[in-house]
């Protein structure tokens, strides 16, 4: 069990190995660990295999997103926010949009509404597919997990390449609509690959789920109180592994959420078992919904007439829109000063966020599950650092 | 949620607080609550565990620099021109002292509402950086301020572990502030080519110094 509720303060190890007392191993997981998904770094203090402190070091992918975008136009950054979490580029251009939506009061086309649940979803239901698939990577089953995953999400990224002409860096959204319509017979195409879709979460449900390795690894590893995911803002699948029911696409019902059926799974214990069941869960209703988005899609257009590309500029004001990304709940802080280029433009990161709990989660543990915890948080460090 | 109730509960409730307004004219109509530093952390604690707010999830932290500004306004004024009294438009300039604004979006997972946005300015943004760590109240913030603290250089007394999160220990400027200056060269790194290079010089100064005339041919 973790004991650390408060975070602890820096340290810099004064190695004891006088008799009687315990020696301690300061080691440095990362930045280049292949479980870190990317440049991450943590200096953890060992005493034999366990975890005594745990620091997370950030900052080297910076590239002060931020300040590129508050010299851009407001256009000009849209397709920067794709490299922020660059699984779900597709979600980082929703959720900048709606923000700057809300900074201008700009409404949405219908039929726009529909393609942007229809490509966020799918979003989603890549991301969580591969998160599950790094994690057991991650915790040794070598390729095969992965695979399954990698192979639906090329039938995903397949359907974005057809759509928006990026499988990755999408740039698809635009400041009151999207910014192509479907290409003829892409609708159909979509429903195949959804309707497959639960073949391979059967598929992967077996394989996993009652796995004895995967369940003696994970249960009650790195678990996370209702009441501190709360307090520590966690946000996403990670929370509401915790039991905190607290869904955006619920709450906030934002876009046309509300018109759609669908549950908010949740877990009871909080482990990484549990973050693991939840996304899981979760691309199930997320298949329910584009089936849903699919049915209904009416015709129209996809952008507002009224809406201005050249030259915008929104009044003096500010607005935080957030939507709830596949990590989380992704923000995007507006303030405009009148001019073409934001005044003030913030990113609230959601694995930056979700980071802040480590070392609660990893103390006391072992090492090989600081491994298995950081894999079930689900960071990108295009999105950490920023 | 109405503002007003809740900035005139909060001001019934915490002693001495007076908090201002901020409306915002964008049409999201998020507007906010100011704070004084010295309130800051019982105005938190008031928003965090008052029954009817329970404002529990702390979900965006952030730091705004205004520098120095002036700000004009036109305002009409009666006169008197040529003998007659008119009414004149006048542009009015006010100065704005520089200051470092910090905003926190509030939410609650209780009872599903939100946001507010709560503010706090420093006074300038030379010396007086200082501002209250809402870390012991929302466990979120711990990063977030550290960012902000990284970046802006505003400093939260009462952080546990406030150190540069983004940029390296040894830098020292605020990368996020409006009159930030690139430096020349982030990679600099004192090596063992400087000292090469600055015996080159002054072996060449050396030889100008003994012969003149061959300046221009090196």
């Amino acid at each position: 069990m973790s004991t650390a509720t408060h975070p602890t303060a820096h340290f810099d190890l004064q190695p004891t190995d006088g008799p009687g007392k315990e020696q301690l191993l300061e080691l440095s997981m990362g930045p280049q660990h292949p479980s870190t998904h990317g440049v991450f770094r943590m200096k953890v203090v060992l005493d034999g295999e366990r975890v005594v402190r745990l620091k997370p070091v950030f900052g080297y992918l910076h590239r002060n997103h931020e300040k590129i975008a508050e010299s851009e136009t407001y256009l000009g950054s849209m397709p920067y926010t794709d490299r922020l979490d660059y699984m779900c580029s597709i979600t980082n251009n929703w959720a900048y949009a709606l923000a700057v939506e809300k900074l201008a009061g700009i409404q949405v086309p219908e039929r726009a509404e529909y393609l942007r649940v229809i490509t966020g979803e799918l979003t989603r239901l890549q991301n969580h597919a591969c998160l599950i698939g790094f994690l057991m990577q991650d915790m040794g089953s070598s390729g095969t997990p992965l695979m399954y995953a990698f192979r639906e999400r090329e039938k995903i990224l397949d359907l974005f390449e057809s759509l928006t002409g990026a499988r990755m860096m999408c740039n698809y959204m635009r400041f009151g609509g999207c910014r192509v319509d479907l290409p003829a017979g892409w609708l159909d195409q979509a429903k195949k690959v959804v309707a497959d879709f639960p073949r391979f979460l059967d598929e992967y449900e077996q394989l996993l789920v009652s796995n004895e390795i995967l369940m003696d690894r994970t249960q009650d590893v790195g678990v996370l109180s209702r009441e501190l995911a709360v307090s520590a803002g966690i946000s996403g699948p990670m929370a509401r592994a915790s039991g905190v029911d607290y869904d955006i696409r619920k709450v906030d019902r934002y876009s046309i959420y509300d018109r759609f059926t669908f549950r908010v799974p949740l877990g009871s214990h909080g482990d990484v078992y549990d973050r693991f069941m939840v996304r899981l869960l979760e691309m199930r209703e997320s298949v329910s919904i584009l089936e849903q988005a699919m049915r209904d899609i009416p015709s129209g257009p996809i952008v507002d007439p009224k809406m201005k590309i050249r030259g915008f500029r929104p009044k003096p004001g500010e607005a935080y829109g957030r939507i709830e990304a596949p990590k989380g709940e992704l923000g995007f802080y507006l303030v405009s000063d009148g001019s073409p280029n934001p005044y003030r433009y913030r990113v609230r990161p959601p694995s930056l966020i979700n980071l802040t709990v480590l070392e609660d989660l990893c103390v006391g543990r072992n090492v090989a599950d600081i491994v298995a915890i950081l894999g079930s948080i689900d960071i990108v460090l295009g999105e950490v650092d920023r | 949620m109405n503002l007003e109730a809740i900035k005139s509960e909060i001001e019934a409730n915490v002693p001495g607080c007076r908090l201002e307004l901020v409306a915002n004219p964008s049409p999201s109509g998020q507007h906010s609550l100011r704070t004084g530093a010295e309130h800051a952390v019982a105005v938190a604690v008031y928003l965090r565990d008052a029954e009817d707010l329970r404002f529990d999830f702390c979900s965006n932290v952030t730091g705004i620099d205004w520098p120095s500004r002036e700000v004009s306004q036109k305002v009409k004024v009666r006169k008197l021109v040529d003998g007659v009294e008119q009414e004149v438009e006048e542009v009015r300039k006010t100065a704005l002292p520089g200051t470092l604004e910090v905003v926190y979006h509030l939410f609650s997972v209780e009872k599903k509402h939100g946001p507010i946005s709560l503010r706090m300015s420093t006074i300038d943004r030379d010396a007086n950086v200082h501002l209250p760590s809402l870390t012991p109240v929302w466990r979120s913030a711990e990063l977030q301020e550290r960012e902000i603290f990284d970046l802006f250089g505003v400093v939260f007394d009462g952080h546990p572990d406030l150190r540069r999160l983004l940029m390296w220990p040894d830098f020292t400027d605020h990368p996020m502030r409006r009159d930030y200056v690139d430096p020349d060269d982030y990679e600099y790194e004192p090596t063992a080519h400087d000292e090469v290079l600055r015996r080159a010089q002054q072996h060449r100064s050396e030889a100008d110094e003994e012969h003149p005339g061959e300046a221009g041919e090196r």
